[in-house]
């Protein structure tokens, strides 16, 4: 019988069967080694691949993303774990000014791939919480990622991995074990840049990506009994991403909720929502609407978390609002 | 002339011999020294005529009075090594092969320079020559240098990366996070800081409240190393003992190289705020002049030979100007290249 995969253990295959595929790729960061990594991504990994290859770094976010940066220029495929998405700040100059503007201005490449346990839902409060997405977002030359299934989970990292850019991996800790699915044997890769559509449906859409595709495919499900169609289209990828899925969505449906876990304001959300409003706005027959987290820290309280966080509730009140236009 | 390759006060311990590396260059490689500093030199002097006249259309700085660290230092590394220089090392990227033409279309935001008019000044690298262009924000290069080093040990091979620090970039994060993890992880760092008593305007006395830099050094249980940045010799002998410590594993080295910015903190800066005494006394130790001299005592050129290098200096400089005059502005809509690697 073949056994569902989690998605923590999406991610751990991914980066397995790349470190076996290929020399040159090996991980560094805090207590990835002996330890296994704050979550266990690269448990057992040390066994097999030796110190060398799992690097286990002092406590220093800015020198392992410049290490990174220096070991993709001269050769190597460095995947680099911050031990929670929250503390990438402290490297945060080594991704948007150095590795993602070294091929634009010099032509060096910088094939490094940063790992970013990220998202709320774990009552992980303002640090061990956040969804960091949109502080890297406005960069060029940098890659972002946001699987929501372990299939993508594994794909994703893979591409990111043979990507001969910074790719900046955001893995969503409520996600780690909460979600399974069988994977395929064969060696594959998902496409950075290119979203899929989870669920098709005629009435609205919902464009979003990560942990909240969940959300909305729960909600697409409760507005199935009732007789109307969400069609929900993953982006997978933030950036670069797939305006053309999502806008024949748009224009299909003539009604779109832009969702994503991040707080509202300045979101990767409003982007998308601009690119909908400039491109397909004579298909619209509603406003785009946003659902996000509010503008807030993330709270650590369970009840505040609740009320800051996107649910399936809240969700589906936006989305019932649009279908009434 | 004195080669004074010496610890700090702190760690005792002992150096290489006074001259073991240095006296094994040989004449000709005296000359490429020497040659070496006076492009550095007059290139930028070059530029500075080039600014003055309106054709450089951005900031420009210099490395006037420390061409012996730029040169000296990158002249210990061997091909195989990477090299990741600072704003003041032009030196360092002559020594390593960046051809002169292309560092003027740099500086003149042409679009055969190694940037495509991208970028500009000494904000430039060459994934072929192993030059890692330096980002503005300082200290940013020491980790990647760091990392640059490990991927060569990762594949066997005795890769050292050599990058440079200013006595004001040193005050910042990167520089702890780099040694302490180079230390660590005994890499085949070194770094050498360019201490030339100011950063912008301000003096060292506002910077740091210790005697040397490489003081530091104790901290990380590396060799800490003070040279004198004037003396092309004395860099090269603790630099080259560093790059070989490097090779034979045993992880980096903090070198201190002591210096003088002769010029402002960058051309449109007037450097009224250095005591004019100061930098009569730093003129007198001026790299350039000290190492003819030791030549010509020493009888390795004679005069006839170093006026000749001058020239060859100065008509080498001249085609590289014409050259990069010639060469062609990059059109507007090239701005939307090269974001991502292929
Ligand atoms: C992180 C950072 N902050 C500020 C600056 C602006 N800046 C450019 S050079 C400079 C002074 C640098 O002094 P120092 O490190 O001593 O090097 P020097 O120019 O003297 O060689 C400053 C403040 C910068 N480049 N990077
Ligand atoms: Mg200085």
């Amino acid at each position: 019988m073949v056994k569902p995969v989690t998605y923590i253990e999406a991610i751990s295959q991914g980066l397995r069967e790349e470190m076996r595929n290929d020399e040159s790729v090996f991980c560094l960061g805090e207590d990835i080694g002996v330890y296994g990594g704050a979550f266990k991504v690269t448990k057992g990994f040390l066994d097999e691949f030796g110190r060398d290859r799992i690097l286990d770094t002092p406590l220093a976010e800015s020198a392992i993303l410049g290490t990174a940066v220096g070991a993709a220029l001269n050769g190597m495929r460095p995947v680099a774990e911050m031990q929670f998405a929250d503390f990438v700040t402290s490297g945060f100059n080594q991704i948007v000014n150095n590795a993602a503007k070294v091929h634009y201005r010099w032509g060096g490449k910088v094939p490094m791939v940063v790992r970013l346990p990220c998202g709320g839902g774990v009552h992980g409060g303002p640090y061990h919480s956040q969804n960091v997405e949109a502080w890297f977002f406005r960069v060029p030359g940098l890659k972002i990622v946001a699987p929501s299934f372990p299939y993508d989970a594994k794909g994703l990292l893979k591409a990111a991995i043979r990507d001969n850019n910074p790719v900046l991996y955001m893995e969503h800790k409520y996600l780690y074990r909460r979600i399974k699915e069988v994977l395929p044997d064969d060696d594959y890769i998902v496409p950075i840049g290119r979203g899929i559509i989870r669920r098709e449906g005629n009435d609205v859409t919902v464009v979003t990506y990560g942990s909240t595709v969940h959300l909305a495919l729960e909600a697409a499900e409760e507005l199935e009994k009732e007789g109307f169609y969400v069609e929900v289209v993953d982006m997978l990828s933030i950036l670069p991403f797939d305006k053309e899925l999502m806008l024949d969505s748009a224009k299909k449906t003539g009604k779109v909720l832009v969702l994503h876990e991040d707080t509202l304001t300045g979101g990767v959300g409003a982007e998308f929502s601009a690119v909908i409003t400039e491109n397909a706005f004579e298909y619209l027959d509603a406003p785009v609407r946003r659902l996000a987290s509010i503008d807030t820290p993330v709270p650590y309280s369970p009840k505040l978390e609740e009320f800051f966080m996107p649910n399936t509730e809240k969700v589906l009140k936006s989305l019932r609002e649009l279908l009434a236009y | 002339m004195p080669r004074t390759v010496k610890n700090t006060g702190i760690k005792q311990k002992k150096r290489s011999e006074p001259g073991e590396y240095s006296s094994l260059l040989s004449k000709k490689e005296l000359n490429k020294l020497l040659y070496n500093m006076k492009l550095h030199r007059e290139s930028e002097e070059r530029i500075l005529k080039l600014y003055r006249q309106g054709k450089i259309v951005g900031g420009v700085y210099t490395g006037s009075g420390m061409e012996a660290i730029a040169v000296g230092s990158a002249y210990a590394l061997e091909d195989e090594d990477i090299l990741v220089p600072l704003h003041r090392d032009m030196g360092a990227h002559i020594v390593r092969g960046n051809p002169l033409k292309r560092i003027f279309c740099q500086y003149l935001g042409r679009a055969n320079g190694p940037t495509k008019g991208r970028d500009g000044n000494m904000h430039m690298g060459d994934p072929e020559l192993n030059i890692y262009g330096m980002v503005s924000h300082l200290g940013t290069m020491m980790p990647v240098a760091l990392g640059a080093a490990l991927a060569g040990r990762m594949r066997g091979e005795k890769t050292v990366a050599l990058t440079y620090i200013g006595d004001g970039g040193a005050s910042i994060g990167d520089f702890h996070e780099a040694l302490n993890m180079a230390s660590v992880l005994k890499a085949g760092l070194v770094l050498v800081v360019e201490n030339n008593q100011y950063a912008y305007s301000t003096p060292n006395s506002y910077q740091y409240n210790s005697k040397n830099i490489a003081d530091r050094a104790i901290g990380y249980n590396i060799p800490g190393v003070i040279v004198d940045g004037n003396d092309i010799l004395d860099v090269y002998e603790a630099v080259r003992k560093a790059v070989l410590d490097a090779k034979a594993g045993k992880g980096p080295t903090l070198i201190e190289a002591k210096t003088m910015r002769m010029h402002g903190h960058s051309a449109h800066d007037d450097h009224k705020y250095v005591p004019p005494e100061k930098l009569e006394e730093w003129r007198a130790k001026d790299p350039i002049l000290r190492f003819e001299d030791h030549l010509r005592k020493s009888k390795v050129f004679t005069e006839k030979e170093l006026e000749k290098l001058h020239d060859k200096v100065l008509m080498e400089i001249e085609e590289a100007v014409e050259f990069a005059e010639k060469s062609p502005l990059p059109e507007g809509h090239e701005a939307l290249e090269g974001v991502y690697a292929d």
